[in-house]
Parts: C-alpha cells; structure tokens; sequence
C-alpha cells in the first residue's frame, strides 16, 4: 500500500515550528517509514504531487499570498492542523493588528536610524503580494480540524500527534505536552 | 527600462532555505538575462510594535521573528538590555552560561544548514532528481552521515535547553544576566558526547574541503565575486562570535575600519530602501550604496580575522587561507568550508566552556545605573546581527532598530543570484537543474529569510518566463 503523504508550510510564523518539527530528530527516520513528505520547504517539492493525508501549517495570514498557500492546503489535505500560536492565534506577528500598515512602513523604511532613503521610496513592487489590513488566524480563512498549540509545540507533541494520526489511534496528550512555555 | 520587452522567469518558493523567497529573472528577446532578483515578501513592522512595550519582553519576545537562530536575537536583545538596566559589565558565570548556548546554537544552525539543507546539493549534484535531493534522500543512501547531521544537531539543541530552558524561544537572557547556571549532572551529559562532535566536526570539515577541491574548477566562480567583508572581532583580532569591535575589509583584504565601537554604528553602516524588497540594502557609508556592499557569515569572518583561538579550527583556517595565499577568499561556495570550520570552532568552545567551574557559579544577574539607550551586536550564525533600542522612564521601548544578518547579505545574494543567471541562464532552455543553481547560490548564504522578514520578508523561489509581448511562456516552480 502506498504511504500517506505529509505537507508542510509556514505562512507568517518563524519557522520556529518547523525547527521544533525537526526536533524529532533520529525518528525522522521512523517518521518516513509512516508517511512520506510532500509539498515542504524542508524538501525540494514546490507544488502538491497529490492529495495528502496530513497538512502541518505553521503562522497565520498575513499576507495574500499566505492566504493562497492556505487554500491550495485546505484543498489538498484531508487533515489540516494549525500548529503552533502564529497559525492559532496570529502570534507576535499579530501585534501589528492594532496599528496601521503605513505606520509599519514608516518606521521601517523612513524614520529608522539607520535608514538610508533620500527619495522616500517604499516597497511597493508587483513582485511583492499584497498585506492584508490584519494578521488572521489560520481558522478564519479556512476550516482547520486541530490545533497544536505552543510556541512552538514541542517536538514530542509534534510527534505523539503525527503517530496518533497516522496509526488510527487517539491522541492523548499529557499536560507537559500542551502547555505553554 | 520597460518590463515589456522581457520575459520574466519566477523561482517560487525558493525551498531548503530557512523561510520563503522568490527569484525573478528578466530575460530580452535574445533569451539573455537582463535582470535578475531576490525578493524579500512578507513584512512584520516589528520596529512598530514592539513600541510601548516592556523593555524586559524584548529578549523573549524579538526572538519570535525567527526560530531558525532565535538565540541570536534573545543574546542580541539581552545584551542591549543589560545596557539599559547598567549591567553590561555581566559576571562570569552569565558571560559563560551565555556564550555556551551561544556556540550552541552556532554548532545546531550551521549543522542544519549544511546536513538537512545544503547536503543534498553537494552529495547528488544540482541535477539530481528533485525527489531526493532532501535530508531523507541523504539518509537513505548516506545513512551514517545523515544520523551524524541529526545527532550533532541534537547535541547543540540540547546545549540550549540547557542553557535558555527550551530548544526553540529560551528564557535563560534576561536583563543584566542569566536566570540559571549549569549543574554538574547536565555538565557531564554534554562531557560525555563531546569528544564524539569534536571528532564528526572534523569530518565535516573535510566534507566541505574535498568537495570544493575536488570540484574547484566549477566552485571558483559559481556565483562568485570580490566584495568587501565585515565582522565583529576580538580585541586581539581573533574570532568573537558573542562580542567585540567592528571590522571591514575590503575584496583584497585592506581595512576599511577596525575595532570600532559598535554603538556608534550609525556612522559607518546604512541601509538603503528599495522599491522592490522588504529587505533593506546595507551599505558602508564611506563607500557609498554603489561598492560600500559587504558580506557577513562564515566566509566574512573567517577573512576578517587574525586567528581562531581553538587549535584544531585554527589549523583548518591556515589550510583555508592558503588556498587564496592570505588575501581574502571571495568565492561563494566556499561559505560551506567556512562554515563547518567555525562547527569545528564551536565544538572545541563548547568543550572548553564545559570544563569550567565558573558555569556552576551561583552569581547571575548585575545591575546597576538605569539607561535610556542601548545599541547591542552579536555574531550570528548567518553574520552580524545589530539591535539597538531606546526605552523611556516608564520602561517601555520607544525605539527599535535591527539590521540583522541575511539584510547584510541582501547585496551579496542578489549579486550571487545575478552571476549564476546570467553565466548559466542566458540564451538556454531553461531547466529544473539550472534552476537549482539559483538555489544553491542562495543556499550558499544560508540566508535566515525569517529574520529578514522582521521588517520584511520570507521568501518563496519561482521563475517565470514571459516573452517579449509579456506573454507567459513558461512558469517554472520546480515541480
Ligand atoms: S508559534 Fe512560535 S515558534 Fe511557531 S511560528 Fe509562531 S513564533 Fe514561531
């Protein structure tokens, strides 16, 4: 029977939960006898080669680009776990939920000390998507089946979940495992 | 120049790189690269919002820009917070409790970047089969090497919670100290491994240097080109990847400052806006935005300095060195040798570090005459990382300023990016093999597009063809 596949992206996060992902460290190994890995930025697989059983989001929407990236998981994943407080909540990302964006961009592009910017320009090329007025939470753009919550969750939840998933078994996840910090 | 006449081809998302990125490249009608570019896409606005917050959140909370080596930032900001509270001349023990997870930290990102991400690329070739060219394609034909990779990341992750209490966003830094020391049982857990990543360390090491000999003819000028170099460097002018003054060189290795004091570093470096990028383009004042560019990392440091204060790396750097007789070495690949030298370094810190009773001090945190101003650097793995901050009477942050290392890159990769374009692009049909080239170029940088993005973005890798009517003729994403 051909193994499940396993997708993984980070939209506005800091890979931090990627990196806790890779904590798992030598049960990768074991991890790749489960399942195999899909659209991931810890491979070279740019666009899904099929439907996946399990997709892994790490950060939330901050931009429309992250948005389209979350549709195209919801679209071909039948499991879609937000992990992680960026994708949950927004995150320290979603600090700038209070402010406007031109006050953003002002301090970072005109007022820093360090600015060099005699004409005033700012990041404002085709090339660069659009930013949303706010940082969204992954559930309120599409429908996420589970959350994971830490920051980032550890490796061990990571795990335990992954292996619950895949093996049809339930998920209990101990105290340690879930809380934060 | 008008976009119309040229076809466009997009890198999207770039990928085994630390967070997203985007290539794209102008060609004219004759299919020759007439622009080629790395863009920074997503933005944060951190330097806003983190206004009228606590001055004490910033080392926990800075780091969230970037998982990939959030001790550089929980280090960077604890320094410029000990400032603050009058408290940077910090004791031993919280010196050495610092300076252990951070060669930690540089031993774990370094090994990652070159086993998980890099590895593929060296081992199979840029041609490879996309399908395998990725850490479980390494362990399934190079078993032994992969487990190394894991392990001694491991190792280094292990050093951190150790030292911070948690693998990813730490505690240990706060303000003027650390909130713990090392005890003997986690003392002795780390003696007992040492010895084995010293040891691996040096194979990888050799790993780096056999492929760039081996395959010198090619690596000498795959995106590569002179440029200036700068670091932090110790008073004696040995390697410091925790503390020191600022030094820059220029492609032949004539200095352009030395030992300057970082907080008056508003003088020397900055950083220049484009329309095109999140990233900002730092230059060195002096030279101007033209040829004032520079690269940090590895290779910077490497070139930067006098000597490496550990023997065994200090032997692997002559031995680098000379490959250039001396004078600087400017070839982008190289990053990967310099890279697994200062792996090398850490390892023989680490040793060092562990061996001393002062981790077991019980004398953590200092105090002393509150300030409104502080400026803070560090060595990152990916190169120097400045933060500076202003906090008012009411301790909340007034102003925040952080130029972080894949930003000092920003030149260099795009000028990386635009070589292997242009040498390799130009005039072909274009593949999935010649594609990855562009990667490897940027991958060579181990660019942290997380940290860029604090301001800025991540950054996913697409090329796109569009002809010269602006036509659409080919999209490739690496499929
Ligand atoms: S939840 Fe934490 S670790 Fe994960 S992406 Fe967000 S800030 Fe990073």
């Amino acid at each position: 029977m051909e193994k499940p596949k396993l997708a993984t992206t980070s939209l506005a996060g800091c890979f931090g939960c990627h990196m806790s992902f890779l904590d798992i460290d030598e049960r990768i190994l074991k991890l790749v006898e489960l399942v195999q890995f899909d659209k991931s930025p810890i491979d070279d697989i740019k666009e899904f080669t099929g439907q996946c059983l399990v997709g892994l989001v790490e950060g939330g929407c901050a931009n429309e680009e992250n948005v389209h990236v979350l549709q195209k998981f919801r679209k071909n994943c039948d499991i879609l776990i937000s992990v992680g407080d960026c994708a949950i909540n927004g995150g320290i990302p979603a600090m700038r939920n209070d402010l406007s964006i031109k006050e953003c961009f002002e301090e970072a592009y005109l007022n820093g000390p360090s600015v060099y910017n005699p004409s005033g320009v700012l990041p404002d090329d085709k090339e660069l998507p659009l930013l949303l007025d706010k940082v969204y939470p992954c559930h309120e753009v599409v429908k996420i089946d589970y959350h994971l919550p830490g920051c980032p969750p550890s490796a061990d939840t990571l795990w335990e979940a992954l292996v619950a998933l895949l093996t049809n078994k339930p998920l209990e996840l101990p105290y340690e495992l879930i809380k934060y910090d | 120049m008008s976009d119309n006449n040229l076809k466009r081809v997009v890198i999207e998302p770039v990928t085994r790189v630390e967070g997203h990125g985007k290539v794209t490249v102008l060609l004219d009608e004759n299919n020759k690269v007439k622009q080629a570019r790395l863009h920074i896409v997503e933005f944060r606005g951190f330097e806003r919002f983190i206004q009228g917050r606590p001055f004490w959140e910033v080392p926990v909370l800075v780091q969230r820009l970037c998982g990939i080596c959030p001790v550089s930032h929980h280090l960077a900001a604890a320094k410029a917070m000990d400032i603050i509270v009058g408290g940077e001349n910090i004791t031993p023990t919280a010196e050495k409790m610092r300076r252990l997870m951070h060669y930690g930290q540089t031993f774990q990102s370094h090994v990652l970047h070159f086993f998980h991400l890099s590895s593929p690329d060296l081992l199979f070739g840029f041609d490879a089969d996309p399908a395998i060219r990725n850490i479980i394609g390494v362990a399934a034909k190079y078993p032994d090497l992969a487990v190394q990779g894991v392990m001694m990341r491991k190792f280094g992750q292990e050093i951190i919670k150790a030292t911070a209490g948690k693998k990813i966003h730490g505690t240990g830094a706060i303000p003027g100290g650390v909130n713990k020391n090392l005890s003997i049982e986690e003392r002795d857990f780390f003696l007992k491994d040492i010895d084995k990543m010293i040891e691996w360390s040096i194979g990888a090491v050799k790993i780096a240097k056999d492929y760039t000999m081996e395959n010198f003819d090619m690596v000498k000028t795959f995106g590569s080109f002179e440029s200036n170099h700068l670091s932090l460097i110790r008073e004696d002018g040995a390697m410091d990847l925790y503390h020191g003054g600022l030094r820059a060189i220029d492609a032949q290795g004539k200095n352009i400052f030395d030992h300057v004091d970082y907080k008056n570093y508003q003088d020397y470096i900055t950083e220049e806006v484009r329309s095109w990028s999140y990233m900002k383009f730092p230059f060195i004042k002096s030279i101007g935005t033209e040829n004032g560019w520079y690269r940090v990392g590895p290779l910077a440091r490497i070139n930067t300095c006098d000597f490496i204060d550990t023997p065994l790396a200090e032997k692997e750097r002559k031995e680098f060195m000379a490959l250039t007789d001396g004078k600087p070495n400017n070839i982008t690949l190289a990053y990967h040798w310099t890279r697994m030298i200062e792996v090398l370094h850490s390892a023989e810190k680490m040793k060092e570090l562990l061996n001393d009773p002062d981790l077991q001090g019980k004398d953590l945190v200092v105090t002393g005459e509150r300030r409104g101003e502080a400026v803070a650097l560090i060595e990152a793995p990916r190169g120097t990382l400045f933060h500076h901050y202003k906090v008012d009477e009411n301790d909340q942050v007034t102003m925040a300023n952080l130029i972080v290392s894949t930003t000092n890159n920003n030149v260099p990769m795009n000028t990386a990016v635009t070589k292997v374009a242009v040498d390799y692009l130009s005039g072909v049909e274009i593949t999935e093999g010649l594609l990855n080239r562009i990667e490897v170029a940027i991958r060579a940088y181990d660019p942290c597009l997380s940290c860029a993005t604090h301001a800025m973005g991540k950054m996913p890798l697409v090329v796109t063809l569009v002809d010269h009517n602006g036509t659409v003729i080919d999209k490739k994403t690496k499929e």
